[in-house]
């Protein structure tokens, strides 16, 4: 028999023959990826739908008030926002290696590999973030009760910041949700799940990494890059 | 509709019911047919909680002075019989419960496409109501079930957050519920089972699906912003700030409006099969109605703000939305026609289902009709926030789709059970809940005319007859309510045997045994004709 493929009898008495992962509700093994496939994209577009009742929000307000806009997006660092950018970048680049690295049937470790580099840049990611929260809150720019800034924009500031914080935090979030994914991924990597066949949850989980690296290429530019023109000259 | 190529199973007595009896086979089902029931379940509860405060609600009304309760109470009863009316009832009912148990039998498929995120969707649920039942227990919340800011934001001291986190959760359920059918809607339909040899209940629930998956992200992300802004003090639609608390308001109804239709397309496409099959006939113009659900759908996108007529929106972008407004009435109104068209000349056939067809019939034209009056701009000044609104929207979501949701369940409730129930009692209760509806709302368009406000729990002495008159309807309504619960109950220890198509419908649905096969088919079917061949098939009465 060949590897991957097991064969045994159910209630009533038929034998299959299917891969492991075949669920039975699905006729065919096609049948179920391509149900898999899309509704992993359906799913991202639930998430870009989520977000994008946020970016309303972003858009509204950067009309409304551009002096805040722009004077919040001058404190946030673009050298730090710009390296995650190029971090995120890096390990979409690194997913998809993974992937094509379980698409063409490669050893377990070579999968594993590549999904450990990308989870490596995640974390990166989440530490640089992590540091640029830190500055934040000494400097009093978290949205509330203790909110502080000076200056004529500084109410509308709060709002600016209210939405920094909502739009990199649910970012964030789903960095974090993708980093446990990842691990789950792995470590079905390791054991040998994947093959040629079969490996749509390694797709899948691509699919969702990417995602959430496209959401920081729309994010970095709306939140640190905007009127930032004048610096160049 | 299907000619069934296997010979009928050798196990009549092994069904999706029986097959196991533990809890842990019922609380860790994969299977769609035993998640639909333990919808079922919880959306009861919350029907009957949801019922209590309206019932207090009609009891404070019956006298001019506010005597009953308190204004606060008053308030808190509004909001809770809404949230879980809206969120934990009419949201989930026809889709959860009757597209669950029905939408894989009606395409030919052992089950929807993932199984066991259908049941992750009903603990999402059930957490989500497990929180605003918390919220209710420990104080309740007054704000409205719409949660303006800054009422929701900052003026209220009541259980906002607890409420909007489980509206949140809830959400999710709902979303995961659409993108399931929509996957299994594409990917898991039977061998010739093309999209438009589908039942029209599965054009509806797919149409309803997009809604789910579109816009209930949006509401999630909303609400979510609201309890922020509430507990941590972000400011994004906090007025002093510079923020716009009209925005919140865009947001809200971005959803709540196309909810509507996640609330009424379900039912639409149960009264679609009840049509036909009591009919007996081809139902009228079927690419007509599969289309309107569509249409529903996506103009159903484009009306939202017909709500903020009054709050300050520029008068341009309120008459675009006023047309379109009136543009969503024209699928709705195809949809009737047809119906009505199917009727014409049929033999119909006077059993419960048919008659709680009718009666949505004739609610949902008056819900309809007088939804053209609230989105035009000049009317809309004078009835907003009235109760012309309050009864408006009751025809529709409580007239159309509690109606819809009434004639689908007394349709397939002998495949869900097996049994049959007593059809002059269904019949009774049809028209219990029938006359007892229009009592309670049809005094509420007159009041909300002659200017009394919705949310206020006193008024002027002028209005008490017709406040009586709809307080003696809702207890008319509320036996027509109990009425199924007694005689559904009942039949399922005494009711007669039903049988696999005790209708002589059409659909895949009736060609299995009741109660189905815990797989549903012994053999996958294959299709090779319409959904609604009914004059190929001689009249059988069970
Ligand atoms: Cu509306």
């Amino acid at each position: 028999m060949p590897n991957g493929v097991a064969a045994h009898a159910d209630e009533h008495g038929h034998v299959h023959v299917h891969h492991p992962a075949h669920q039975h509700h699905f006729q065919t093994m096609q049948q179920q990826q391509e149900a898999s496939a899309l509704g992993m994209w359906l799913f991202l577009v639930t998430e870009i739908m989520f977000f994008g009742g946020l970016l309303v929000a972003y858009m509204l307000y950067r009309v409304w008030y551009p002096e805040a806009w722009s004077e919040g997006s001058e404190e946030l660092s673009i050298v730090l926002g710009g390296t995650n950018t190029l971090v995120l970048i890096g390990s979409s680049l690194t997913m998809a290696f993974a992937v094509r690295a379980g698409q063409t049937g490669r050893a377990p470790k070579v999968i594993v590999g590549w999904l450990g580099i990308t989870m490596a840049l995640g974390l990166t990611f989440l530490v640089i973030k992590f540091f640029e929260y830190k500055e934040k809150f000494a400097l009093g720019h978290v949205p509330g009760r203790n909110f502080h800034a000076e200056g004529p924009h500084a109410a509308q500031l709060q709002i600016f910041y209210s939405l920094y914080f909502a739009l990199t935090g649910l970012h964030a979030l789903h960095m974090i949700i993708g980093f446990g994914l990842l691990s789950v991924i792995a470590w079905m990597a390791w054991k040998g799940r994947f093959s040629e066949e079969w490996y749509t949850p390694l797709e899948m989980s691509g699919l969702y990494w990417h995602f959430v690296d496209i959401v920081w290429i729309f994010l970095f530019p709306l939140l640190y890059l905007v009127d930032r023109a004048h610096q160049l000259s | 509709m299907a000619t069934i190529t296997t010979a009928t199973t050798a196990l009549p007595q092994r069904d999706y019911l029986n097959h196991d009896h533990s809890v842990a086979s019922w609380l860790l089902t994969k299977d769609h047919k035993r998640i639909a029931i333990l919808y079922m379940v919880f959306v009861t509860l919350a029907f009957l909680i949801g019922g209590i405060f309206a019932a207090a609600i009609r009891i404070e009304l019956t006298t001019p002075a506010g005597d009953l309760v308190s204004a606060d109470t008053y308030n808190k009863l509004f909001t809770m019989h809404g949230v879980n009316m809206v969120f934990f009832v009419l949201i989930p009912a026809v889709p959860a419960i009757l597209g669950n148990f029905c939408l894989p039998l009606m395409i030919g498929a052992r089950d929807v496409a993932f199984p066991k995120l259908n049941l992750l969707s009903w603990y999402v649920f059930v957490i989500g109501f497990f929180f605003t039942t918390t919220a209710m227990i420990v104080g309740g919340v007054d704000t409205g079930w719409t949660f303006y800011v800054p009422y929701s934001s900052q003026a209220s001291n009541s259980n906002v957050f607890l409420t909007g986190i489980g509206i949140f959760i809830a959400g999710f359920s709902s979303i995961l519920t659409g993108l399931n059918f929509m996957v299994t809607i594409h990917r898991m339909r039977a061998p010739g089972m093309t999209w438009f040899r589908l039942p029209l209940m599965v054009w509806a629930l797919y149409a309803t699906a997009l809604v789910q998956v579109l816009a209930t992200p949006v509401i999630a992300i909303t609400v979510l912003m609201m309890a922020v802004e509430r507990v941590l003090g972000f400011g994004i639609f906090d007025a002093r700030l510079g923020g716009d608390p009209v925005l919140f308001q865009h947001l809200f109804w971005f959803y709540s409006h196309p909810a509507v239709y996640i609330m009424i397309l379900p039912p639409m496409g149960a009264i679609s099969e009840v049509i036909a099959c009591f009919s007996r006939k081809q139902i009228f113009g079927y690419s007509f109605v599969a289309f309107s659900s569509l249409a529903i759908a996506v103009f159903g996108f484009l009306v939202w703000a017909h709500h903020l007529f009054v709050a300050g929106i520029s008068p341009y972008s309120a008459m675009v939305f006023s047309f379109l407004s009136f543009a969503v009435a024209i699928p709705s109104a195809v949809k009737t026609f047809n119906w009505t068209a199917t009727m014409y000349k049929g033999a119909i056939w006077w059993k419960t289902p048919m008659m709680y067809v009718l009666g949505f019939l004739g609610l949902f034209l008056i819900g309809g009709l007088t939804g053209l009056f609230l989105a035009s701009l000049g009317l809309d000044v004078h009835v907003h926030d009235t109760y012309f609104v309050v009864a408006h929207f009751h025809y529709i979501m409580v007239g159309g789709a509690i109606m819809g949701y009434f004639a689908g369940l007394h349709f397939w409730w002998p495949k869900i059970t097996g049994r049959m129930y007593n059809d002059s009692l269904g019949k009774l209760s049809a028209l219990l809940i029938f006359v007892g509806f229009n009592l309670t709302f049809f005094p509420q368009f007159v009041l909300g005319y002659l200017g009394m406000p919705r949310r206020y729990h006193a008024y002027p002495p002028e209005f008490q007859v017709l406040n009586v008159l709809s307080s003696a309807g809702a207890s008319v309504l509320a036996v027509g309510y109990l009425l199924p619960m007694c005689y559904f109950t009942y039949s399922l220890f005494k009711g007669e045997k039903a049988g696999a198509n005790p209708w002589g419908a059409t659909g895949l649905e009736w060609t299995t045994q009741s109660p189905p096969l815990p797989e549903n088919f012994a053999e996958i079917p294959i299709v090779n004709e319409g959904a609604y061949e009914y004059s190929k098939r001689e009249m059988k009465v069970a």
